[in-house]
């Protein structure tokens, strides 16, 4: 149901000038105002939260048709800000919100100053759900101006931005304030992957070489069963992290988080190449899912920290505690 | 979309909990004495003394009808009971084929005087079965078998010859894939599936193939004008590749195409605990992501063989990733840290790297080799 509007909604709203417009930097603020509309922004919180309760498979699904469209507005993290600003017990952000962590900010007669660096959008936002140390913060947007320009590999903006604000609202940070992040990424990137093999199985059907289709040959199969295979692990990587950040399991996020972010590199890799040059254009649709891939896998904590986090953790567990704790993810 | 749907496991329930608990107890107790080197063997370790000890705890035939042995358990359950067997490196050899794929076939294609005689002792970890699918010209292209099986009377007359039938030398049966009429050229036609008693049929001759690894695990078995009942015809006569197929998709979807070098984590883990460097932890970081993701997937393969449905799509996928992923932890473990892998060490990190780079290139091979499975993958997505 949910998604149909969400797919409906974009067929209509999402053409590739909006997309082309986005990668220049420019706010899409009329499809803004329809994915408010359809309350986006609220869906990952329970109806005592204020939103729909929605199943942890609708929400999925929402947050992978957002990957699956490269939907150029921060609506994913929109609804982790949300999620977060909702459990500390904070006010709703009241339109497009940022997620962000930084620990060397300066807190002085009540200021809350320093740099947050790359916010997506953080020009265009209402407000930033931002985790100090064990606070988590409401800030405003006029708590910040621009300090300097950031661009993803995707072209959208992420600015890092000059924090001076005089603190009105904050509360116990309740979790992990990157794993909402990393969470909604992780669903993104399996959608945009089952958007690179969509495309990807198209192309190989109608290119035709060498007198038959490119799919014909074996050694192209090969390669669509292994972005097949890729999908597969992202799919279930976002729903493994979904499961755990339900249940504010933080290891189980970044075992699900840390898998989607291998498979996007390698995914993205894989559909470029079935593609040939034409898939290194930006007259072919497949860059906006390759470029986001790339973007979005760094996001939020990078592969490092997460494998880290994940890697340390297994080790302490011991040789004959490490299948337990694997069965615990 | 073309997306493959991996439907979400359920979530454990409180029996599922429960049953875990009290069999990680039971394995505690019954694997006490076995060293690491004997742990990565994995699912190839032979003990029939370990399996009539599951059998009598009700641990085999989790799934059948009661009324056969077994305990009408659910498939999560089983799954519960299987992956916990290979995390454990338990020797579940002698009943490994028999409760994963020979049980099941004559659950689903045998007769009422069959599934009396074999599914009881089965479920009671008594039987032990083998695979008789390959031949020396027919390993992938099993529709060009060769093995010819020809009615007279009331017995068959078998003459062919299969190999890498693991255990033959140490089982009691095998399910024989053989050509019932025409010839290789007829395909799937014509083809049917016989149980044949591997201590008691005249005209048959087993003998040792070893491996690389000096072990001997696989064998050829040859029949000569081998005499088995009629009765033993499993199944239709005809019907043996449809049957085939179903038990394949029996062997493609556990938890064994992912845990094999599960060992080789649990004793890289005891050497890098105390010394472990950031690039370690990010390695084992990205490891346990990988298993964990790999382990979902198979579970939700388990939910949708529970449902009945099509899984060998998701099935293969599973087996190809699985393979990669348990081929690469010898690579990796070699990535942090040095030691010469010795297949006859003292110390268990040498003797089970050695045991897992020598058994690690099979892994892609049995139960259908990693390019059969990606042509299996690529049909799924509608390429040919």
């Amino acid at each position: 149901m949910l998604a149909e509007m969400i797919t409906r909604l974009f067929e209509r709203s999402l053409d590739d000038a909006a997309q082309a417009a986005a990668r220049e930097g420019q706010w899409l603020p009329a499809l803004w105002a329809e994915v408010e509309e359809m309350g986006l922004p609220l869906a990952l919180l329970t109806e005592d939260q204020g939103g729909f309760g929605l199943s942890f498979a609708e929400a999925g699904e929402a947050l992978r048709l957002l990957g699956s469209h490269a939907m150029p507005l921060p609506v994913a993290e929109t609804m982790a800000a949300n999620q977060l600003l909702a459990a500390a017990g904070l006010p709703l952000a009241e339109g497009p919100s940022g997620l962000a962590r930084a620990d060397d900010l300066t807190i002085s007669n009540g200021r809350l100053s320093g740099t947050v660096a790359r916010v997506a959008w953080g020009e265009q936002l209402d407000c930033l759900a931002l985790a100090v140390g064990d606070k988590l913060y409401r800030v405003p947007r006029s708590g910040w101006s621009v300090a300097e320009a950031g661009t993803a590999l995707n072209f959208h903006p992420r600015p890092s931005l000059a924090l001076d604000w005089a603190i009105d609202a904050e509360a116990a940070l309740p979790w992990c304030p990157l794993a909402g992040g990393a969470t909604v990424r992780a669903y993104q990137i399996a959608g945009a992957l089952e958007a690179a093999l969509e495309m990807t199985l198209s192309h190989t059907a109608t290119r035709v070489q060498f007198g038959k289709p490119l799919q014909k040959n074996q050694v192209v199969q090969h390669e669509l069963a292994k972005l097949a295979g890729e999908l597969a692990c992202a799919t279930a990587a976002a729903d493994l992290a979904g499961e755990a950040l339900a249940r504010r399991d933080v290891l189980g996020v970044a075992a699900g988080s840390q898998r989607a972010r291998e498979a996007a590199g390698a995914g993205a890799s894989i559909a470029t190449q079935m593609h040939g040059a034409i898939g290194f254009t930006r007259e072919h649709r497949l860059h906006l899912y390759t470029t986001s891939l790339w973007t979005w896998r760094d996001e939020f904590g990078g592969q490092v920290s997460w494998a880290k986090l994940l890697g340390s953790a297994a080790i302490d567990a011991g040789g004959p505690g490490y299948w337990p704790m694997v069965t615990a993810l | 979309m073309t997306a493959i749907p991996f439907p979400a496991p359920p979530a454990d329930s409180a029996e599922v909990i429960a049953l875990r608990a009290e069999f990680r107890a039971f394995l505690d107790q019954q694997l006490a004495s076995r060293t690491p080197r004997q742990r990565s063997d994995n699912w190839y370790g032979y003990d029939r003394g370990f399996s009539r000890a599951m059998g009598q705890a009700g641990y085999l035939g989790m799934t059948w009808p009661k009324q056969y042995g077994g305990h009408e358990r659910s498939a999560f359950e089983r799954a519960v009971i299987v992956e916990e067997c290979l995390a454990a490196g338990a020797p579940v050899g002698a009943h490994w084929i028999a409760d994963r794929q020979s049980g099941p076939s004559i659950l689903k294609f045998g007769t009422e005087a069959q599934k009396q005689a074999f599914l009881p002792r089965i479920a009671a970890g008594e039987l032990s079965f083998g695979i008789g699918m390959s031949e020396p010209d027919s390993g992938s292209d099993l529709a060009a078998t060769r093995t010819k099986a020809v009615k007279d009377g009331d017995v068959y007359r078998v003459t062919g010859t299969k190999v890498w039938t693991s255990f033959a030398h140490e089982a009691d049966y095998v399910i024989l894939f053989c050509r019932t009429s025409g010839t290789p050229a007829d395909r799937h036609m014509g083809t049917s599936q016989l149980l044949v008693d591997l201590k008691n049929t005249p005209g048959l001759t087993i003998k040792p193939i070893i491996d690389l690894a000096g072990q001997h695990h696989f064998n050829e078995m040859h029949f000569e004008d081998a005499i088995v009942p009629a009765d033993m015809l499993l199944g239709e006569e005809g019907q043996g590749w449809d049957q085939v197929m179903s038990e394949l998709a029996f062997e493609r979807s556990g938890p064994e195409r992912f845990l094999s070098s599960i060992e080789l984590m649990v004793q890289l883990i005891e050497v890098l605990k105390g010394r472990d460097s950031d690039a370690a932890q990010i390695t084992v970081g990205r490891v346990t992501a990988r298993l964990a993701v790999l382990r979902r997937l198979s579970r939700s393969v388990a939910g949708m063989l529970q449902e009945h449905q099509n899984a060998n799509l998701q099935a293969a996928i599973v087996k190809d990733v699985g393979a990669l992923f348990e081929q690469a932890l010898p690579e990796i473990a070699r990535e942090l840290i040095d030691a010469e892998a010795d297949p006859r060490a003292a110390g268990a990190y040498a003797s089970v790297l050695a045991n897992i780079v020598h058994n690690s290139p099979s892994w892609s091979l049995r139960g259908g080799t990693r390019e059969i499975l990606r042509g299996i993958i690529a049909r799924g997505l509608g390429t040919r």
